[in-house]
């Protein structure tokens, strides 16, 4: 079996769903807002009541353009939206209002990023860091507007089903590329580079594990070679990167089997079990229904201009490959510190400011790459929920820099400021953390240790270094660690020189 | 008497001076109904008396300080069914809302209520506003108040023949094909649909949404004019609402000279289409008639064509119903309306529920909608009659180009006996004929009484004018009102008493 599976070449595609992050809804002024009791985000529009209408948020329509033209897609400048018409009760009007016939972006492309040499990722508390390996194209088909469904809740020992609409209405981007990926990896990458977009564009949180982005996978395999493409299936529920890489695998091994044993594959739709490691298949292109898509009377055509495009455009943030080459270019940082500095935009600009209010772009890249990395996987914590100013980061740099406070207080001084946002130089003289930079403090101490140790300093005289490190220690704990580890060195050296 | 044969406007004065107060107004009203009812069935619900009487206190009280200063303050008025009042029921005169009693007003119940107008209570018609004679209701059966053996036309029918019966002086009806004007040319009353995003849709229960308009019916062009006033303008609950001005030309529908001096120069073209073959002898007749009389008053009358004419049907059946097909599928028994007992199971409930909830013909306009959009067919027929649609839009674009107004009928026929239209569906969606164009034009229209067919029923004619121009047609229509003169109404020849019973309870 497995030569046989080396001749055969993976055809994948995907359809993303993601969830937007607006505060309303997308046709009506209901709150977005996760987690609230069922049914209380709702209004006669978005429960489909008799006689409501759908009014579209422009916020939308801006969201879905920056994400087209992150995207690298052409924009319909004429859009509309057309209804879907299906029976399901999470589903209030039994229609849903997308995008069929003039979606808003489409014909569009994105970069992605693969391992090749990429180095390891080991020091990251993020889930991957920078590439410096091949680079793929992907294309996009296109990307639209639409809206979410209601959530069925089956009571547990009962024989109803209850609704909760307070999702329905929550507007969703659906962005559908070409069968261009070839592996998981590619998928894989491909979803995290959209997810990137996502979050640096501010649209959505971009959590597969939370579903406010959701994955597809479109997947034949052919012989390789052969131009034409195999029969797909379409897999759901995958919920995190593991279960998309795992559910490629294992469908691909399933079409395989499938083909080298004579048998077809079907065009359907499958459900991917994570625990189980399998899929199921769901409905048949037989039982496909049949959508009876038009174009949606209530919403008027959104006519988007050269204008309005640019505008946005003008408005695109600055993504992480431009931040990459610009933190190596102007910060000299590495490509590895560049790449996992911007994996998160938000951590990207706490950097940033950090080091141009510091003057130091390397010692910040330092203390992120470090200590803050390490703190943050400590802790659990994602780099978005950083809550400091950076000023007080800087502060505590250049005091560190400038020898005001030795490296194990700073760390303790920065765990504080990430923790609570301290401000450093009071916290500093608040808990006493300041290195003693009383030269005359310093030396009676110096003095003190070294008269009280005549032996040891006899030995150091006689060329053991080791007892060197013995007296600093002792420096150290007479001045509860308050003395800067470098002005102790160099003043015992001056007295032990001077001792000869 | 005297109160019914009052304007509204008038109605609205008399109370702002004092001389009546709202209660009696509405009271007056509500007696009237109560008589007429068991004759006519115009009405499906009432508010409760003590609402009602609130209600009337509170719009007295508004009066008083201020608040309601409107031309229409203080006036009763009636509101099809298929428009949504806040604790009122509105059914769509289908058993699947038989007891939908909806969370909110529609946007044109608040600004009527804004006005200080008062819902008498709300009007049968056409299940779903589907049909034209107002007998495919599950809940009631309307007479057309000049013969109880005829029916009133449709969907509209219970506001048209309210309006007639005078059991209130205005209502609001919606029109989608012609379902505003043709039953006010069977019942004789006013009926104007506006241009199409003139009004807003929120709150009416949406048949076909690219077509579907509120419009008032009433007595007089001023009345209806004063009501499409407070009920036009944008909406931001409705998205297709346009944000241009709304005006009307008050100087012209108060005073008669001053409309008819406005037929000057007007070009007003008949378009040869609307006088066809399915067209009675008597209703030719009534259009040549009024053409020869606004032309001997200065306008500048000509026979026009309009080729695309006999496409209208097919394509407005094919819109029409690929949008109701979708529209209706909300009722479902899931949320609201009718759901089914006995059904086991999801599938089960949906389809259970639906095949009892809805009536034939909303069933029949369903099956098509779903038919003319499903997949391989959606090309032949959806796109194709949308391509219509905009064919027709611009046929209609060039004859406006050089004409202010058409004169057509409102109807090619008086008001057919009750069984006679619904055996034969295909015939009744062809009498559409005279209305369903304006519709797909998305254009403003009236349709005002000008006479009586042989049977004693009314005849109506229509004026059509091109988008957003109902100031034109408003004054083309008053000024022909004023030179067709007065018509009788249906209380005129109310018998004795009837006539004695309305007196003594007549207020002033």
């Amino acid at each position: 079996m497995q030569e046989e599976e080396k001749q055969y070449e993976t055809v994948i595609g995907l359809e993303v769903h993601v969830e937007l992050s607006t505060k309303t809804k997308i046709f009506c002024g209901c709150s977005t807002r996760f987690g609230a009791p069922p049914n209380t985000q709702t209004c006669p529009v978005c429960t489909g009541m008799p006689g409501t209408l759908p009014v579209l948020n422009r916020q939308v329509v801006e969201y879905a353009l920056a994400l087209g033209l992150a995207l690298h897609c052409e924009v319909n400048r004429y859009c509309r939206f057309d209804r879907k018409n299906y029976f399901y009760p999470d589903n209030p009007q039994n229609y849903q209002i997308s995008q069929l016939y003039l979606p808003v972006c489409y014909n569009g492309e994105i970069e992605i990023a693969l391992a090749g040499e990429r180095e390891e990722k080991e020091n990251s508390a993020l889930p991957e860091a920078a590439g410096t390996g091949r680079k793929k194209k992907i294309r996009i088909h296109e990307l639209h507007m639409e809206e979410d469904a209601g959530k069925l809740v089956h009571e547990e020992n009962g024989d109803s089903s209850l609704v909760d609409y307070n999702r329905s209405g929550v507007p969703l981007i659906e962005i559908v590329s070409e069968p261009d990926m070839r592996n998981a990896e590619e998928a894989v990458a491909y979803l995290e580079k959209l997810c990137m977009l996502c979050r640096y564009l501010g649209i959505s949180d971009g959590k597969l594990q939370e579903g406010s982005l959701r994955a597809d996978v479109n997947l034949s395999v052919r012989k390789a070679g052969c131009r034409t493409l195999g029969t797909r299936t379409e897999m759901k529920n995958l919920n995190s990167f593991r279960a998309v890489s795992r559910a490629v695998a294992e469908e691909r091994r399933r079409q395989i089997a499938l083909l080298e044993e004579g048998k077809k594959v079907i065009q359907e739709t499958r459900r991917w079990d994570d625990a189980k490691g399998v899929s199921y298949s769901i409905r048949s292109k037989e039982d496909a229904e049949d959508y009876r898509y038009f174009p949606e009377p209530d919403v008027p055509p959104v006519v988007i201009s050269e204008k309005w495009t640019e505008e946005i455009r003008g408005r695109l943030p600055e993504f992480r490959e431009e931040k990459e080459a610009r933190y190596q270019k102007e910060f000299g940082l590495s490509a590895y510190d560049a790449g996992v500095l911007t994996q998160s935009k938000h951590l990207a600009e706490l950097f940033e400011e950090t080091a141009v209010l510091c003057g130091k772009p390397k010692k910040a890249a330092n203390w992120f790459m470090g200590e803050l990395l390490r703190l943050l996987k400590e802790k659990g914590m994602e780099p978005e929920k950083l809550m400091f100013s950076p000023k007080h980061l800087a502060d505590l740099i250049t005091a560190a820099e400038q020898g005001k406070i030795n490296q194990a207080n700073a760390q303790k001084v920065f765990a504080e400021i990430v923790e609570r946002d301290v401000e450093p130089l009071s916290y500093m003289k608040e808990q006493r953390l300041e290195s003693l930079s009383d030269e005359g403090m310093l030396r009676l101490a110096a003095e003190e240790v070294l008269a009280g140790n005549p032996g040891l300093v006899a030995e150091f005289h006689a060329g053991k270094e080791k007892v060197f490190g013995f007296f600093v220690g002792q420096i150290m704990k007479k001045t509860r660690g308050m003395a800067d580890p470098g002005k102790v060195n160099a003043l015992l050296r001056q007295l032990l020189m001077r001792g000869e | 008497m005297e109160l019914l044969r009052m304007q509204a406007e008038e109605l609205s004065g008399r109370i702002k001076r004092g001389e009546l107060t709202v209660w009696e107004a509405v009271n007056f009203y509500r007696e009237r109904a109560a008589l007429a009812e068991p004759e006519t069935g115009a009405f499906l619900s009432f508010p409760e008396e003590d609402a009602l009487k609130r209600r009337a206190d509170e719009v007295q009280e508004g009066i008083k300080s201020g608040r309601y200063q409107g031309r229409l303050a203080g006036v009763p008025v009636a509101v099809k069914d298929n428009i949504c009042t806040k604790g009122l029921r509105t059914s769509c005169a289908s058993k699947m809302l038989e007891n939908f009693v909806p969370a909110y007003d529609a946007t044109v119940v608040e600004r009527m209520q804004a006005a200080g107008m008062i819902v008498l209570g709300k009007t049968n018609l056409d299940e779903f506003a589907m049909g034209s004679t107002t007998e495919t209701s599950a809940l009631a059966r309307t007479k057309n108040p000049w013969n109880g053996r005829h029916v009133p036309g449709g969907s509209s029918g219970g506001s048209c023949a309210a309006v007639a019966a005078g059991e209130v002086p205005l209502a609001l009806g919606t029109d989608t094909g012609g379902s505003i004007r043709k039953p006010a040319a069977y019942c004789g009353v006013t009926g104007f649909k506006p241009t199409y995003g003139r009004v807003s849709r929120y709150g009416m229960i949406a048949y076909a949404s690219s077509l579907d308009q509120v419009g008032p019916v009433g007595r007089t062009v001023s009345d209806c004019a004063a009501l499409y006033e407070i009920i036009a303008g944008n909406d931001p609950r409705d998205a297709v609402t346009s944000k241009k001005e709304v005006h009307i030309p008050w100087a012209e529908l108060s005073g008669a000279p001053e409309a008819v001096e406005r037929l000057k120069g007007m070009r007003i073209g008949v378009p040869k289409e609307y006088l066809g073959e399915g067209t009675q002898e008597e209703v030719r007749k009534a259009v040549g008639e009024t053409a020869v009389l606004l032309a001997r008053n200065g306008a500048s009358v000509e026979e026009i064509s309009l080729p695309l004419t006999e496409y209208v049907i097919s394509a407005y059946y094919i819109i029409a119903c690929a949008e109701a097909g979708s529209n209706l599928a909300r009722f479902d028994g899931v949320k609201y309306g009718y759901r089914a007992k006995e059904a086991e199971g999801l599938q089960e409930m949906y389809r259970r529920s639906r095949s009892d909830g809805f009536g034939k013909e909303v069933k029949r306009r369903i099956l098509l909608g779903s038919f003319v959009l499903s997949a391989g067919y959606y090309d032949a027929y959806y796109l194709k009659a949308l391509k219509v649609k905009r064919l027709i839009k611009e046929e209609f674009d060039r004859v406006f180009a050089s004409f202010d107004c058409l004169l057509t009928p409102a109807a090619s026929e008086t008001a057919p006996e009750f069984g006679t239209s619904l055996p034969d569906p295909l015939q009744m969606y062809l009498s559409d004929i005279d209305t369903a164009g304006v519709n797909l034009a998305g254009l403003p229209a009236i349709s005002i009484p000008c006479g009586f067919g042989r049977n004693g029923l009314p005849l109506g004619i229509q004026f059509i004018g091109n988008r957003f121009c109902e100031e034109t047609l408003f004054c083309v229509a008053r000024a022909y009102e004023e030179l067709r003169g007065a018509l009788p109404a249906v209380w005129d020849k109310e018998d004795e008493r009837r006539e004695c019973s309305a007196g003594r309870r007549k207020a002033v």
